[in-house]
């Protein structure tokens, strides 16, 4: 074609570089086609925005930005609800295969549209081409799982790439049509929320009220199903159809969402969820709501930034914003956040130590006095530090660290020769927590056949998180084998405690 | 209609096109090459990760050095490659949700912030958005550089390096790759270090992703990555045969796929269009020849060599009988 040849030899004369900025030739078209084309996905130039454009923003002074964030917030809304159902059915990847076998669709629809007469612009029409083949991605991804011994994370890729390979190629043909035709195609691939209109608004809000109240009217068949689709199966659901339900509500929010978003980047919608999961372990209408929430935050956040600084891509500020959530959750999360589980585990191991200590001494003292014929068992002999040292494999300054604390909370006292004993709390806390251990070993001893000599350790992993009505539990069910003393004698003999005439003196 | 297909294949030109055919073959090999191990391994999503998540790696190589410096842009790769893989273990544990899911967090959020940085960086440097996506294969072969007295595309020499990286891992780890991809509890028992082998091939998909900007752009890649691979997947058994088969099955798709770009369009009376779109197309096309061809040949009786000296044998109807036990 002499098209062709002719830009060839404009290609040569203007050089290399994958990226020229601006193309001053008119309309250079041919193999350059899509450096004009990028050059309309984002504008070069970046300014940071004055104090009137900040106040002009964050008080939505003007109509188009009311519009906008009004729309991507209902849109994240949406996107929350169905993302907690998609992040628990493990179908967030099959999102992003839907959203990129979107892209020959929508190129398709403009073809289609301009042939028939038309501009070519019509919304409608371009989303009913993205929806169409869409689904037709879907469809395959479900028949190369089925037909070929191919697995679902290839069949993914492949949908994936493929489809938005054709997109791609059918967009290169699309690019070159005519004058100034498909400017604003690309917009569906990186998002550009200002590109909203009322309309557009209107559709997503009600598109959203409808994804939100079938979610709402299908709550309880769509949380079984997430928990245990085949359990759901067995008690009478229609569980394919609900799927299908399902993840028609997800292409749904997905071609609501591309103008906004953009299909590349639509898939990170499921971060709200995933960052709720942070606040909430029960599969309930909490963590969906939390997800709603950031999903609507995140959105509106998001188009405000994008308003403000509107030559960088809105779909990437959207999810940068909610990337931002995400990681505030993972830290500070009330179920799973790192910093209260870091927390959790310390005051844990506090007291396992605490019950260590007090436990080592309570033996040595209750050994003592035992030796001591005459002596009450109640009164406090006070215990040398070597002797609490060959206890448990614990170094002297984890030891004395240990019994300083212990000193400091009132449970035990330093006497003046480097010894310690308990003081009247800590007897009492002291006697609950060998009582604990005792009544677990004689329980695994009577109930678990374990030898009285290696009963000591087992009991060891558990004691500490004995709650009282398990205690309860022990004791009348020990009761009724042998008569219970206020602390059982413990079963085995102590290594490391003064030797006594006899161990039940 | 045939006679518009040729008059827009008359504009070829080899020096152009050849230069096109031969990065883009060099793409689809050395993607083919560690794809297939993806592929093996489950992880074909992984490569789709990867290949968005090393954006941000290549934006900051760009902005420290200001320039498409081979070596910075390389190891932002690795490093953003690896992290990738770790950021994603990481989120599955600590948030407990499936892989999927910590993939589409982990990479999205790299893909966005990286995406930001290119437009950051885009004032100060040669790089542009929409190339991220779909590559600029079109025009590599105008960047050249010179190899032995002859004018190379910059784009080809790298893509050949990174080729010959796959290829030398490829093979002088074949043994412990083939063991750790089909059966990782046996590699473990072996002394295979399985979690230094994931991370080598995390590595090398980094590696490949970068390489492969420029021509077929990040999603594309996953086509380069996947496609030949699962076709040659479908035809064999045997690692060695599915890894020549991929190789070749990804080459065949790059030269078609340049030929289809300016011919299909041609064909409808529309001007010629992107090439990396259509390598992932006829590469697409070409796996749907072979699942039709396992669906035909699903049909027919199976055809097994007795085993010397076995009691066992197959007969015409495929079914595995023992001989002699017959009443």
């Amino acid at each position: 074609m002499l098209g062709v040849v002719l830009l060839l030899g404009l290609l040569f004369g203007t050089g290399p570089g994958m990226a020229a900025a601006s193309s001053t030739e008119p309309n250079a078209g041919g193999r350059r086609w899509f450096l004009q084309a990028s050059a309309t996905i984002t504008d070069r130039s970046l300014a940071w925005p004055t104090a009137e454009q900040w106040s002009r923003v964050l008080r939505l002074q003007d109509y188009n930005t009311r519009v906008v964030v009004l729309g991507t917030t209902l849109l994240g809304l949406a996107a929350g609800v169905v993302g907690s159902f998609t992040l628990l059915r493990k179908r967030a990847l099959m999102g992003d295969a839907l959203s990129h076998a979107m892209l020959p669709g929508i190129g398709l629809a403009f073809m289609i549209s301009v042939a028939a007469g038309g501009t070519g612009k019509s919304l409608p029409v371009l989303l009913t081409g993205a929806t169409l083949s869409g689904l037709l991605g879907l469809g395959t991804v479900l028949a190369v799982r089925h037909y070929t011994r191919l697995k679902e994370d290839t069949a993914l890729g492949i949908v994936l790439s493929v489809y938005f390979g054709a997109g791609v190629a059918v967009l290169g043909v699309v690019q070159r049509m005519g004058e100034g035709h498909s400017a604003g195609l690309e917009s569906f691939i990186y998002g550009k929320a200002a590109s909203l209109v009322a309309a557009d608004t209107a559709v997503i809000g009600l598109a959203s009220v409808l994804v939100i109240g079938v979610s709402a009217l299908l709550f309880k068949e769509f949380r079984l199903l997430c928990f245990d689709a085949s359990y759901a199966a067995t008690q009478g659901w229609p569980v394919v159809r609900l799927d299908l339900v399902m993840m028609s509500l997800v292409v749904v929010v997905t071609v609501i969402g591309l103008q906004a978003v953009g299909l590349v980047l639509i898939i990170a919608l499921i971060i709200p969820a995933a960052a709720a999961r942070f606040w909430t372990g029960a599969i309930g209408c909490a963590g969906t709501w939390i997800a709603a929430g950031m999903g609507a935050a995140s959105c509106a956040i998001g188009a405000a930034a994008s308003a403000l600084l509107p030559n960088l891509p809105s779909g990437a500020m959207i999810v940068l914003v909610s990337t931002g959530l995400f990681l505030l959750s993972l830290l500070w999360g009330r179920e799973r956040g790192v910093i209260l589980r870091w927390q959790r585990r310390r005051a844990l191991n506090r007291k396992v130590r605490r019950q260590h200590v007090l436990r080592a001494v309570y033996e040595w003292s209750e050994a003592a006095a035992a030796s001591q014929p005459g002596t009450l068992a109640l009164t406090v002999p006070s215990v040398p530090l070597p002797a609490l040292l060959a206890r448990r494999s614990w170094s002297a300054r984890e030891l004395r660290r240990e019994l300083d604390r212990a000193a400091k909370d009132g449970l035990l006292e330093w006497r003046a020769d480097h010894t310690v004993a308990l003081t009247k709390s800590g007897l009492t806390e002291a006697t609950r927590v060998v009582r604990n251990h005792r009544l677990w070993e004689v329980f695994l001893i009577t109930y678990a056949d374990i030898a009285p000599s290696h009963v000591d350790r087992d009991a060891d992993a558990i004691e500490h998180v004995l709650g009282t009505d398990l205690v309860a539990e022990l004791e009348s069910l020990l009761a009724r084998q042998t008569a219970l003393p206020a602390v059982p004698l413990s079963p085995h003999t102590i290594a490391g405690v003064p030797a006594s005439g006899s161990n039940s003196s | 209609m045939l006679a518009r297909v040729l008059e827009s294949l008359r504009s070829w030109e080899w020096a152009l096109d050849g230069w096109i055919i031969v990065a883009g073959a060099l793409c689809a090999a050395a993607s083919a090459l560690v794809g297939t191990f993806l592929v093996l391994r489950r992880m074909s999503m992984m490569g789709d990760a990867i290949s968005h998540a090393v954006l941000p790696g290549l934006a900051v190589a760009f902005l420290v050095t200001g320039s498409r410096a081979s070596v910075p842009m390389f190891l932002g790769a690795a490093v953003v490659g690896v992290l990738t893989a770790l950021f994603t273990e990481w989120v599955r544990g600590v948030g407990k949700v499936d892989e999927g899911a910590s993939m589409g967090v982990v990479f999205t959020s790299l893909f966005a912030l990286g995406l930001l940085l290119v437009v950051q960086a885009a004032d100060h440097v040669d790089l542009d958005p929409g190339c991220v996506l779909y590559g600029a294969i079109e025009l590599t072969p105008l960047d050249t550089v010179t190899v032995v007295g002859r004018e190379v595309p910059r784009v080809v020499v790298m893509l050949g390096a990174v080729f010959l990286l796959n290829l030398t891992c490829v093979l002088v780890l074949y043994k412990e790759l083939q063991i750790s991809s089909f059966d990782p509890a046996l590699a473990t028992t072996l002394g295979i270090n399985a979690r230094g082998l994931h991370f080598l091939l995390m590595t090398l998909v980094a590696v490949t992703a970068v390489a492969s900007f420029e021509t077929v752009g990040n999603i594309l890649v996953v086509a380069m990555l996947v496609v030949p691979a699962a076709t040659a997947f479908l035809l064999t058994r045997r690692l060695s045969v599915l890894l020549v088969l991929a190789v070749g099955f990804g080459v065949g798709s790059a030269v078609v796929g340049h030929v289809a770009a300016l011919a299909v369009p041609a064909a409808f009376g529309y001007a010629s269009t992107n090439t990396a779109g259509m390598m992932a197309l006829t590469s697409g096309v070409g796996l749907l020849a072979a699942i039709v061809v396992t669906l035909l040949r699903r049909g027919q009786p199976l055809r097994i060599k007795n085993p010397p000296g076995s009691p066992l044998f197959v007969d015409g109807g495929g079914t595995v009988r023992v001989s002699g036990g017959g009443r």
